[in-house]
């Protein structure tokens, strides 16, 4: 389970820093979304992989560290908060520069 | 347990949201409640400071027990730095009154929830907490840069912002496999975990703390990670602009925090890990920032390259690292930021004066009055370094403390080749603008008392540094030491116990 989650971080991480340097806007966004995806995973694989396990004393033989899944339930806000604010501006710096280079400049120039 | 400590945060928490709140009411009513809130600051800082010069104290949020609970503590460090921001903060809301800030509705709840942030990062002694005030203070912060609108603010805020998300997403990283390795976040028990680190796991948690020194090196725009901040700085309006002279500040003071307490003498296999990167980076972007003065066209962007070139100063000043040499970067903190607000305020004043057409553009403008240009002057020679202003104090001090060797020669010919280049690009910005005058056109508009008010407080300060150095420079030694001492920190913090009142 470790292996493939961990593969599955790496391909996430990687996807999203190829399309983050596509300096376009819109898969920039898509970019950042999917390292957040992975970071939050990341998060959540921090407090070690288990099934079964409830996050509260007393419940189980084992229990599962709790403290993982509110950092991460933090960081899903924040980072939905974020993106949401930067497809925003995206869509208002396409508006408004009438490009979506990350620049507000076309190629050609 | 006094709930002083918390009250920096949750003043301009419900001071943001009842702006919120009535937010479609008169304007005026707004601005009164924000300078309240933002002038109601200083005093409690002043009582933080005094409380701070007694000794650490510990604020458990919820009565959670520190490294379980989140914890606030206000040290002198933290206490100063608060000071710093609250007249900081009252100059920007001042200058802003005057019309800066109605532009758009939200001005004033954006900038309580920015000073929320700022204050938050200040006092909170867990690392994931300094993640989310840092998230905060940067949301609030995209929406203040980009106040106002236009192209020019919308292309520097979507850099400034697609930067910072990546940042962020490091931070989260960084804050994950500290977790992950050492099974706790608060600052104070990390050090204690970091100290007793076994070698198999040292590298991985020594590769967080590097990953974290990007992220703040990010915030504090050290080269390479710089090339934001001219163009954001120079498009914000001129009280955000002021404002954002701390923020810089913050990155810097995490960097301080961070590898000093965490990363610091007692670490073991870490000790001291990010000092020796940290020299070389500060004399780059010293010198990278001295170049970019002397390139800038506007006098925004000569601005915003000083506040380079003041990080590379301080960031230097940690990496020699004794007691004398943070002393002075707690006193060049200071210095750098009021005046360099000061003079992004007085460009404010200036592009106002100049009219649309010339603004703040190096180019002949219509002739201006002389205050403004006395005005200028202080300014100038004040973040220059020149005698008698505090800029000058602050680098013989940081010089002084520099010691001997070849460490010394490179950070005499450094520090003091940027001076020299921020004085040349001041003067002749000086001089473009001031001088040569383009006749066919006239003052724009005339100066704004209030505005005015607002410059001369930060400008003020300069001098008053140097008035009252002697006790200052007193509790800057005793922050210093405090802050070489991680294990009085470790022990104040985890050694507060619930039933034992307020420690």
């Amino acid at each position: 389970m470790e292996l493939l989650y961990a593969l599955t971080l790496g391909i996430m991480t990687s996807c999203g820093v190829y399309l983050l340097l596509r300096a376009r806007t819109f898969p920039v966004v898509v970019g950042l979304t999917l390292i957040g995806y992975a970071v939050n995973l990341f998060l959540f694989g921090m407090g070690r992989l288990a099934t079964g396990m409830p996050a509260v004393i007393g419940r189980a033989a084992e229990h599962a560290d709790p403290l993982p899944q509110a950092l991460v339930l933090t960081a899903i806000v924040i980072g939905f908060a974020m993106t949401a604010f930067a497809l925003v501006l995206a869509l208002r710096a396409r508006g408004e520069l009438e490009n979506d280079h990350v620049d507000g400049r076309g190629d050609s120039e | 347990m006094s709930h002083l400590p918390v009250l920096p945060i949750l003043l301009p928490m419900f001071m943001g949201a009842l702006l919120l709140l009535i937010a479609r009411t008169r304007l005026r009513m707004k601005r009164n409640l924000s300078l309240l809130a933002t002038l109601l600051q200083v005093p409690l800082a002043m009582l933080l400071m005094l409380s701070a010069s007694e000794g650490i104290s510990v604020y458990a949020l919820g009565d959670w027990r520190p490294p379980f609970g989140i914890v606030l503590v206000v040290d002198r460090l933290a206490a100063l730095m608060l000071m710093v921001t609250a007249v900081l903060a009252l100059a920007a809301v001042l200058y802003a009154r005057r019309g800066d800030d109605a532009l758009g509705r939200n001005f004033h709840a954006l900038f309580q929830f920015q000073l929320m942030g700022i204050n938050g990062a200040f006092l909170t002694g867990d690392l994931f907490n300094l993640f989310v005030f840092f998230e905060i203070l940067l949301i609030s912060s995209y929406a203040l840069l980009l106040h106002g609108a236009g192209p020019g603010r919308l292309r520097a805020g979507l850099h400034y912002v697609l930067l910072n998300l990546a940042g962020s997403a490091l931070f989260l990283i960084a804050v994950g496999t500290l977790y992950g390795v050492l099974g706790t976040l608060n600052m104070a028990d990390l050090a204690l975990r970091v100290a007793a680190l076994d070698g198999a796991d040292a590298p991985l948690v020594g590769a967080a703390g590097m990953l974290l020194l990007v992220v703040f090196a990010l915030k504090a725009a050290v080269f390479p990670l710089y090339f934001w901040l001219p163009r954001a700085y120079a498009a914000a309006t001129p009280p955000v602009a002021a404002l954002f002279a701390i923020m810089t500040k913050v990155g810097v003071y995490a960097i301080l925090r961070v590898y000093l307490l965490i990363f610091g003498e007692n670490a073991g296999l870490l000790a001291n890990m990010a000092l020796d990167w940290l020299w070389p980076l500060a004399l780059l972007t010293l010198v990278l920032g001295a170049i970019g003065t002397l390139a800038a066209s506007t006098l925004n962007v000569l601005i915003a390259y000083l506040v380079v070139v003041s990080v590379g100063t301080l960031l230097a000043g940690i990496a020699i690292g004794t007691e004398d040499a943070l002393v002075a970067v707690l006193y060049y903190l200071i210095h750098s930021t009021w005046i360099s607000a000061a003079l992004f305020l007085l460009a404010g004043l200036l592009a106002r004066a100049r009219g649309p057409r010339h603004s703040t553009r190096l180019i002949a403008g219509p002739p201006l009055p002389l205050l403004l240009g006395a005005l200028f002057f202080v300014a100038g020679i004040s973040i220059a370094g020149l005698p008698p202003l505090s800029g000058f104090i602050g680098k013989l001090m940081l010089l002084q403390a520099a010691g001997g060797g070849s460490s010394a020669a490179w950070l005499f010919a450094v520090v003091l080749t940027g001076g020299f280049c921020a004085l040349l690009a001041l003067s002749r910005a000086g001089s473009t603008l001031f001088w040569r005058r383009d006749e066919t056109t006239t003052v724009a508009e005339p100066l704004d008392r209030v505005r005015l008010l607002a410059v001369l407080m930060l400008l003020l300060g300069s001098p008053l540094l140097v008035l009252v150095a002697a006790p200052l420079l007193e509790y800057l030694q005793a922050t210093a030491q405090q802050l070489l001492d991680p294990a009085g920190y470790v022990r104040q913090v985890l050694g507060t116990r619930l039933d034992g009142g307020d420690l």
